[in-house]
């Protein structure tokens, strides 16, 4: 026997686990939005089915809500193919019309019951461990556990047996259909399955916040690599780190869990966003203060190296007087000529630039460039310019 | 009619009505541009967005003012805005991701803080949570001078910029070609967006206020193929779901406005597409029956003409019987041929081409279609 506590947890990074797995697939699929409209879209699904039968945890609502997913991207797309409005307001349409019946159906019906508007959309993380699955007397975990790793297993059978036609339904989806893989077909059992793995989390996170643990991580890790095997496995271990973090803090500040697990993935999506390597913010950033620095440091050589035997201009190779002729400011100058002495293109003896013999190379490899812009030489010049930094 | 005396007569409901029609109107104006430029979506993530912006000026404020809310409302989702195109600018993210993220992560904050709150010993909180799906008998006179006077800021922007918004949404790259500065205009168009919907939140919430954006432009669309005419009519249909809207909930105070709003602009959408002239469906479909008609009239006539052609006297009678092996010979066809005097049909069930029909079918022949 466990504690509460590790069952929350436990249920918490299930949830994540589950949704992480097929997240991938829609991010790359741009199909995000779609899972937000089957996340809102399923609330009458679970009205419906918690008026039948008058529980919230009846297979019965999870089959209901896996239609109603269904329905929603079938509605969709028969707005959209009637060609009288364009997909995302064809999404914006069905998913707010399924969800005020949703709503409406709660209010009026279930307003005094244990169903209300909040916990489906917020979920109730703290009361899943009590309801347990209890077999001929036995007590075997709280029934979440069950739930969720059931769609594990469906999600990752899924992934495995489909891996190959998933693959080139989402990056050439033609030719997967000329391959006779049936990319539609496909993509309804996708979505049949994101509509179960939502229901199935709904009681975790909610539907407004499942759309946190499927969406978040599978973006983050699309920053970080462009494998689809990696990318998944990116995904579930950021996943389980929004979950667990999301939890703890939650604790600590002892607010809303599942905000708390929406907000953290949001996080970890906005560091890796500014700090990625080669996507990210900083590096790009960097990337286009380099390019302009070695721009200007190849403006100072091919001035330098025009005017070299210009003995009549000598001024033109004066540092004070560069500002003159270049149109920078003194302090941009004294940067410039710096870096430019370090990387060893020029020389600077009484205030007079001369350009040397690697800074000479330099400028002719760069006037063959633009030249020819195909030329060979193309090549070796951009693995000369990292050594221009300096660095 | 009960329920609008009823509006025009009840001071409360008066008010509430009021608010809900701005919202309308508003929301449909606003709702144009975006269902135009594709943006549909982005009300979506703008809405859910506002929800941190709101609880965080009640966090620092302290009072539940409508001010401050429109004022935290109006900064979270415009940053939300900022997010999302920040992010597809710079990284390979689509603007579908993006969206979604920024409605995990601000609606997930929001619900975070709206937790504080409610530990808060603070009495007033109980408003906040009607800014999930709206509840408009919490509108004040004072919320509606707030909303009227930025909507009608709204509106005077928008007409200023009526030209400029409309290079903008049709042709930016145009607009840019004539010194239109298209970045400011985009950041002007897209905060009165995001303006639109923080004046609906308090009535129809942050998880539905999207489809109030949408539906009535949307619907708007389909009757008209000229801007100011669907903007007309899409702050005409907003309106009326505000109204209609509002006085449906007055019947069932139990149930939040948002939906039945909401319920109400997806009805009218509805109408629109099935009925509306030209573009509704209904026309679409009794357009298509009637060219498959006209086509199978003309190349039965064609037909006809060919076995003419083959006989000296191009007016010698036929027996309809010969006609019979043709795949697409139909009684109805022929029977209409000769009532619009193309055929002569005798008694004894034969049939010639009158002149008309030789003229007719000369022309068809040679245009590729009869007029």
């Amino acid at each position: 026997m466990i504690g509460l506590q590790w069952e929350i947890i436990i249920i918490a990074i299930l949830a994540a686990i589950t949704c992480a797995i097929l997240g991938v697939f829609l991010v790359l699929r741009k199909m995000s939005m779609t899972s937000d409209a089957i996340s809102h879209a399923i609330l009458p699904g679970i009205a419906i089915g918690f008026l039948i039968t008058g529980t919230i945890n009846s297979p019965l609502l999870i089959i209901l809500a896996a239609l109603m997913g269904l329905l929603t991207v079938a509605m969709t797309e028969a707005v959209t193919s009637t060609r009288l409005v364009k997909e995302d307001a064809a999404t914006g349409l069905v998913f707010p019309a399924l969800f005020s019946i949703g709503v409406i159906l709660i209010s009026k019906y279930a307003s005094n019951i244990h169903i209300d508007t909040d916990s489906v959309l917020l979920g109730e993380i703290a009361f899943a461990p009590f309801d347990r699955l209890v077999i001929r007397g036995v007590d075997i975990g709280p029934k979440s556990f069950w739930v969720l790793g059931t769609t594990i297993l469906l999600n990752l059978l899924f992934v495995l047996v489909f891996f190959k036609e998933l693959k080139l339904s989402t990056f050439d989806s033609n030719l997967a259909a000329t391959f006779g893989f049936m990319p539609i077909l496909l993509n309804y059992m996708l979505m049949g399955l994101v509509s179960i793995t939502i229901v199935s989390s709904f009681e975790a996170v909610g539907v407004i916040l499942v759309i946190a643990l499927l969406i978040a991580p599978a973006a983050t890790s699309y920053l970080l690599n462009d494998n689809l095997k990696n990318m998944i496995t990116l995904s579930v271990i950021f996943g389980i780190i929004s979950a667990l973090a999301g939890y703890w803090i939650a604790r600590w500040l002892d607010a809303s869990i599942a905000g708390m697990m929406a907000t953290v993935s949001g996080l970890i999506f906005f560091l890796v966003y500014l700090l990625a390597p080669g996507q990210g913010l900083v590096a790009s950033v960097r990337r286009r203060q380099r390019q302009k620095l070695e721009f200007a440091q190849m403006t100072l050589a091919m001035h330098i190296y025009n005017h070299s035997d210009d003995s009549e201009n000598i001024e033109e190779r004066m540092k004070g007087k560069l500002g003159y002729h270049l149109g920078w400011s003194v302090s941009y100058i004294e940067k410039i000529v710096k870096r430019s002495q370090n990387s060893g293109i020029i020389t600077v003896k009484d205030d007079l630039i001369s350009i040397t013999s690697k800074g000479i190379g330099f400028v002719e490899a760069a006037n063959m460039l633009i030249s020819s812009k195909y030329h060979p030489s193309f090549q070796r010049l951009r693995n000369e310019f990292i050594i221009f930094t300096g660095n | 009619m009960e329920f609008i005396i009823e509006i025009l007569s009840d001071y409360t409901t008066r008010t509430i009505a009021l608010g809900t029609s701005l919202l309308g109107l508003i929301s449909g104006l606003m709702g144009t541009w975006a269902v135009l430029r594709r943006q549909s979506l982005l009300g979506d993530a703008v809405a859910h967005a506002s929800l941190p912006g709101i609880a965080l000026a009640f966090l620092i404020t302290g009072v539940k003012n409508s001010l401050f809310f429109f004022i935290g409302a109006a900064i979270a989702g415009w940053i939300a805005t900022a997010w999302v195109s920040n992010i597809t600018r710079n990284t390979k993210i689509k603007t579908d991701t993006a969206l979604a993220i920024a409605i995990a992560l601000f609606f997930g904050f929001g619900m975070v803080l709206i937790t504080f709150i409610q530990r808060t010993p603070n009495a007033n909180q109980g408003g906040l949570e009607s800014f999930l799906f709206g509840q408009a008998a919490t509108l004040l006179r004072e919320d509606i001078l707030i909303m009227a006077i930025t909507a009608a800021i709204t509106i005077i922007i928008v007409l200023l910029l009526w030209k400029e918004f409309k290079l903008l949404a049709f042709d930016p790259q145009h607009a840019h070609t004539t010194g239109v500065n298209i970045k400011v205009l985009d950041i002007i168009l897209n905060s009165l967006i995001v303006i639109a919907i923080v004046i609906g939140l308090q009535s129809v919430g942050v998880v539905l206020m999207s489809a109030m954006l949408i539906a009535p432009a949307a619907a708007a669309r389909q009757w008209t193929d000229r801007l100011g005419a669907m903007a007309i009519l899409a702050s005409l249909f907003g309106l009326l779901s505000g109204i209609a809207g509002t006085g449906i909930s007055s019947f069932a105070p139990l149930l939040p406005t948002g939906p039945l709003i909401v319920l109400v602009s997806i009805f009218i959408v509805t109408i629109s597409f099935l009925f509306a002239p030209k573009r509704g469906l209904v026309a679409q479909y009794t357009l298509k029956q009637k060219s498959k008609k006209r086509i199978a009239l003309d190349s039965m006539l064609i037909n006809l003409f060919e076995i003419c052609c083959q006989h000296s006297d191009p007016q010698h009678l036929h027996s309809v019987n010969i006609l019979k092996p043709m795949p697409d010979y139909n009684k109805a066809t022929i029977k209409k041929l000769s009532e619009q005097g193309l055929i002569t049909l005798t008694k004894q069930k034969e049939w010639c081409l009158t002149e008309k029909g030789i003229t007719n079918a000369r022309r068809i022949i040679k245009n590729g279609g009869s007029s």
